[in-house]
């Protein structure tokens, strides 16, 4: 799955966005159950805003049952060791972070323990570049993405919508969703954080960056709203 | 998917969720429909939405009364209230639909879920993209659009024509008859996928000529062409990929980034 990829965004865009993730090959997925719950768990100890594995979800899940209070009652989000405990079965596991220096300091830890299984860092390449000669290593190979280069790039929606959908490789976030919650925001019925948790709700590898999500709909406000003067330039 | 008739409100939740729009409340029934031309068996709907559970008559009730006086409720964008959404058991060939397009699904040909590749995630490992060679994940139909595998077709048989190497370990090339000429079986043609992942193989040399087949070839799809082109990095952790899509007009920034710390490490021949 190339699941994070083509995260569409400018350099500037996709600043606080970083998702490390572990995946067994072929050749060593027999065994690899504890080694990808061991990676959750060093994870977890640097401050992940979402983690998946086992395509249970990330931190923030739909529920088979909820009661009517559910419109009205903020919805918890899933401790790290709900998704760590779920990582049943052999596949990708990941975390986000919205902070470069936090993937530092867990390149580091992973390099020490050693787990044997492929770690990959999806972000802006040289800032993963960097990351990792902060670890003390060298980039095996690298993946660029050139975006949506081909084909009918005309039937794509806005910018936001675009940067937010995105943020789930597998599509799982519909453009119509982001946008209904895009209006939703703008018309003050929920907040951007809001709204970015019900986005991340949809990603089932937990993989959705809600601070990046927050932001970009806090930046989009400030846009609907026009540029803001200070009361000296008014 | 389908929408139980019996259990459905109409409160149109589901419309804005489907991820290819294929959903729409009938304005005669006032219930949702589901295009079933255009779903790609993705469950996004039925999995991605919380349920209520909520008796459909009582809902029906309350939302009738404050349609009469103009209300209208505010509820959680992602919430069924009755637990409308029925999948249904998919024979083939509908259901390449859903090994395409739902990411919780094992594709039989990779053992991997989804679209299902490792591409360069495991190459530490694999040795799947060596020193000189370039690696294409040529991706179809995301974000949102979906695409007919009949388009999938035109590309892979001008990509066979170009003498690429289709990786053998990939959903698609699974569904091709002649992985020389790139052709995929005649009978699911006509079936659409939510995306689907092509990957290719070349030396470095030739990065040029593959994108340039991949452009000559995209006014003939009806869907976006997503590309990642994949390098092994040399001990400075260099590449010349670089240079070559630069030269070649490409501007990127971000991608994935292997560490080598996969075990055991592939060996390259020297």
């Amino acid at each position: 799955m190339t699941n994070t990829l083509h995260r569409y965004g400018s350099p500037e865009s996709l600043r606080d966005d970083f998702i490390v993730f572990a995946i067994p090959s072929k050749s060593n997925r027999e065994g690899s159950g504890p080694k990808l719950r061991a990676f959750l768990e060093i994870a977890a100890k640097h401050g992940p805003i979402n983690m998946g594995g086992g395509g249970k979800g990330g931190f923030y899940r739909p529920s088979e049952r909820v009661t009517p209070l559910v419109h009205w009652r903020a919805r918890a989000a899933v401790p790290p060791s709900a998704v760590i405990e779920g990582c049943e079965n052999p596949g990708t596991v990941a975390a986000v972070f919205d902070d470069v220096e936090k993937v530092k300091a867990l390149l580091a830890e992973l390099r020490q323990r050693d787990l044997g299984m492929s770690i990959n860092v999806s972000a802006l390449t040289e800032d993963a570049r960097r990351a990792a000669e902060a670890a003390g290593l060298t980039r095996h190979s690298v993946e660029y993405s050139l975006g949506f280069a081909f084909g009918e790039t005309d039937r794509m929606p806005d910018r936001l919508t675009l940067e937010l959908a995105t943020m789930c490789g597998h599509g799982m976030v519909a453009f119509g969703l982001v946008q209904k919650l895009c209006h939703l925001v703008k018309e003050g019925r929920r907040t951007p954080a809001e709204a970015a948790r019900c986005l991340a709700r949809f990603c089932t590898c937990g993989v959705f960056n809600v601070t990046r999500a927050e932001r970009l709909l806090v930046e989009s406000l400030a846009l609907t709203r026009g540029p803001r003067t200070t009361k000296e330039e008014s | 998917m389908w929408i139980d008739p019996e259990r459905c409100v109409g409160c149109a939740n589901c419309v804005a969720v489907c991820s290819m729009g294929a959903i729409a409340v009938d304005a005669r029934t006032h219930r949702a429909v589901v295009n079933e031309d255009e779903c790609v068996e993705c469950y996004t709907c039925y999995r991605g939405m919380s349920r209520e559970h909520l008796p459909p008559a009582v809902v029906r009730a309350i939302r009738g009364l404050a349609r009469l006086f103009r209300f209208r409720f505010d509820p959680e964008p992602d919430v069924c209230p009755t637990g409308a959404l029925t999948p249904r058991e998919l024979t083939w060939p509908r259901s390449v639909r859903r090994a395409f397009s739902d990411p919780l699904v094992p594709h039989e040909s990779t053992g991997l879920a989804g679209r299902g590749t490792e591409e360069v995630k495991t190459n530490d490992v694999t040795g799947r993209v060596k020193a000189g060679e370039a690696g294409f994940t040529v991706e179809f139909g995301r974000p949102g659009l979906g695409v007919r595998l009949r388009d999938i077709d035109r590309v892979t048989r001008a990509l066979g024509a170009a003498g690429v190497t289709f990786e053998a370990a990939n959903p698609v090339t699974s569904l091709m008859t002649d992985t020389k000429t790139g052709a995929i079986r005649d009978d699911i043609l006509d079936e659409k996928v939510l995306s689907a992942i092509v990957e290719v193989k070349t030396g470095l040399a030739r990065v040029s000529d593959v994108l340039r087949t991949l452009r000559s070839v995209s006014d003939d799809v009806s869907t976006v062409i997503s590309v990642g082109v994949s390098a092994r990095c040399d001990a400075r952790g260099d590449t010349e990929l670089d240079a070559l899509l630069r030269a070649d007009g490409f501007r990127f920034w971000r991608g994935k980034t292997n560490l080598g710390l996969g075990r055991p490490l592939y060996q390259e021949a020297v």
